[in-house]
């Protein structure tokens, strides 16, 4: 039952081959049975899926039944589930329980998807292959000595396990399109303010968007219409109708633009990963998409300017960690001041203290303009080279990570090694253009990623094309031994 | 760039964070090597060109001003460390 697609599940449920209870029920079970080797997972919400589930039953029965009805998932612990601890992977939030729905959440619950449980991810979203995690670190279902990625390293790891069919993610600087490259899943950051970031624990605002990871395109195209969409309770959300990206998917690719960007072939990205990238080349050839190389300069600043900009807003994010309203206070301190030192020094962990104390850094007065005013300048350059590029494209093509998985406690004390393992995924939300992530091969048995990228509000165009190479090709298919 | 264990307890006590002493010196050499590569932009010419907050060009969108929000005190209050009669407890700030 995990190897179907979400529209074969969503056939099965109409037909009455089996029901939502019975489908929720098998991938319950597949949870006890798999999640201690995978720790994927904060939290297992079993009693609710079952009530979702068989209020899914009974709007199928009625005839009531929409493309998602009765079909689970999983929600990444960053999104607001009112009732449900909320912990953003953090022992600042461990008794968070929420008092309100995010958006996406209330839109899911609304098109009948049981919610299974609450995904592991680095803390606040701040990492690159799920170790920071107050919950412990994920590990990655196709070697179990491997990281799945970050930060969405649980929301991944789940569905690639099959514990899921689909999960949700986020993405500030690839924490959606790096641990799906890990995992063999197809994994989509939409443009910015395409989906609602209400009740999406705020890390840095200017660059966080919520997206989906799944088996394929596909999937990826039914769940990702479904959370879009404008939002009044959300600033920056677009208010701009969502195009039909299910629709779009069969439509064929011939004659489609596709620039390589020189820059993110260079040396860096693994030989044999660089190989696997160029059959895919050769795959969408025959499909009748014609290649061209493009340049994108500025793309060896995006790291540098992201650790400027992602930094500056997360400090001013988590400001509200106080101690006062919510969230863990500390039992020690006996004075306001140390009410915010102790329960913030108790309460994040080394790589969230890093990151605010780089914020807090570049923003006080005497570097500001040197750092942070700086940083913004080179994000319009970025800006700027991507706008230049699909002046002759429609979409570009690239690496998404540097290699496949690494080995767990690879980069933990290195936190610049770290980084640099965003270095193909971070200029897209400095952009904020739309991404994505979905297999091209494998090395050594581990999945090797590629990543498109596309215009603004262009996810039609991406998944159309991912979804017709899926066509030809089976990677996406293939299961983590010990999962199937 | 290189931070001192001293500007690591400056920049620390200004976010409001209380460090185990013995990660400083950890933390200093972390953020150093950070800044050393964050220094790369100091590189890059950028006269004449506007700096970019935000990926839209959108302005802030205004609403009608009526009531929309429920008051959910009692809901948000539920989860506080301490409260009493609606008020959020600290220690006493003012002698």
């Amino acid at each position: 039952m995990h190897k179907l697609s979400i529209k074969q599940l969503s056939e099965g449920l109409r037909a009455k081959q089996f029901s939502s209870r019975e489908l929720t029920q098998f991938y319950l079970e597949r949870i006890s049975r798999y999640e201690p080797s995978l720790n994927s997972l904060i939290t297992t919400t079993a009693e609710r899926a079952l009530a979702q589930a068989d209020a899914a039953d009974a709007a199928i029965a009625a005839g009531n039944a929409g493309p998602l009805t009765g079909v689970p998932l999983i929600q990444k612990d960053i999104f607001c589930t009112r009732g449900v601890r909320t912990s953003c992977a953090s022992k600042m939030l461990d008794r968070f329980i929420s008092p309100y729905d995010a958006t996406i959440v209330e839109k899911l619950d609304a098109a009948g998807m049981p919610m299974l449980g609450k995904a592991n991810m680095d803390e606040f979203a701040m990492g690159s292959s799920n170790e920071t995690s107050w919950y412990g670190a994920v590990k990655n279902p196709w070697d179990l000595e491997r990281v799945p990625g970050g930060s969405s390293g649980g929301s991944v790891a789940a569905v690639a396990a099959g514990l899921a069919p689909v999960a949700t993610a986020t993405d500030t600087g690839g924490s959606i399109r790096q641990p799906a490259a890990l995992t063999n899943l197809t994994g989509i950051k939409p443009t910015y303010g395409r989906v609602s970031r209400y009740g999406m624990i705020a890390f840095a605002s200017s660059l966080d968007q919520a997206g989906v990871v799944a088996r394929s395109a596909e999937d990826a195209a039914v769940v990702l219409q479904a959370m879009s969409g404008f939002d009044p309770r959300d600033s920056t959300s677009v208010d701009r109708p969502v195009d039909d990206y299910v629709a779009a998917l069969d439509r064929p690719i011939k004659g489609l633009r596709i620039g390589l960007p020189k820059e993110y072939f260079a040396d860096g990205l693994a030989p044999s990963s660089r190989q696997r990238i160029e059959q895919a080349i050769e795959v969408f050839k025959t499909l009748g998409a014609t290649f061209t190389e493009v340049s994108l300069p500025n793309s060896p600043l995006s790291v540098p300017t992201y650790y400027v900009v992602a930094p500056a807003e997360a400090s001013s994010n988590l400001s509200r960690f106080d101690g006062v309203r919510y969230g863990h206070r500390s039992e020690s301190a006996r004075t306001l001041e140390e009410i915010y030192k102790r329960s913030r020094g108790e309460g994040f962990g080394a790589e969230v203290q890093r990151r605010i104390m780089i914020g807090t850094y570049v923003l006080s007065h005497g570097y500001y303009d040197a750092y942070y005013l700086q940083a913004q300048k080179v994000r319009r350059l970025i800006f700027d080279d991507f706008k230049r590029a699909f002046e002759s494209c429609d979409l570009l093509l690239g690496p998404t990570a540097t290699d496949v998985a690494f080995k767990l406690g690879t980069n933990v004390d290195d936190p610049v090694a770290m980084y640099l393992n965003d270095i193909y995924t971070i200029a897209a939300n400095l952009a904020g253009i739309p991404a994505m992530s979905l297999s091209c091969g494998f090395v050594d048995g581990l999945p090797v990623g590629m990543q498109l990228m596309g215009n603004f509000f262009d996810e039609a165009r991406m998944l159309n094309a991912a979804h017709q190479y899926q066509q030809a090709t089976d990677f996406h298919r293939q299961l983590p031994k010990g999962f199937e | 760039m290189s931070l001192t264990a001293d500007q690591i307890r400056q920049v620390a006590h200004l976010a409001r964070l209380e460090l185990k002493p013995e990660m400083t010196d950890a933390y200093a050499r972390q953020l150093s090597n950070i800044m050393a590569m964050v220094g790369q932009l100091s590189n890059a010419d950028t006269a004449n060109v506007s700096p970019m907050a935000h990926p839209l060009d959108m302005h802030q969108r205004l609403r009608l001003d009526a009531v929309t929000a429920p008051n959910l005190r009692e809901a948000f209050q539920a989860i506080a460390p301490a409260t009493e009669n609606g008020l959020y407890l600290v220690p006493k700030v003012i002698e």
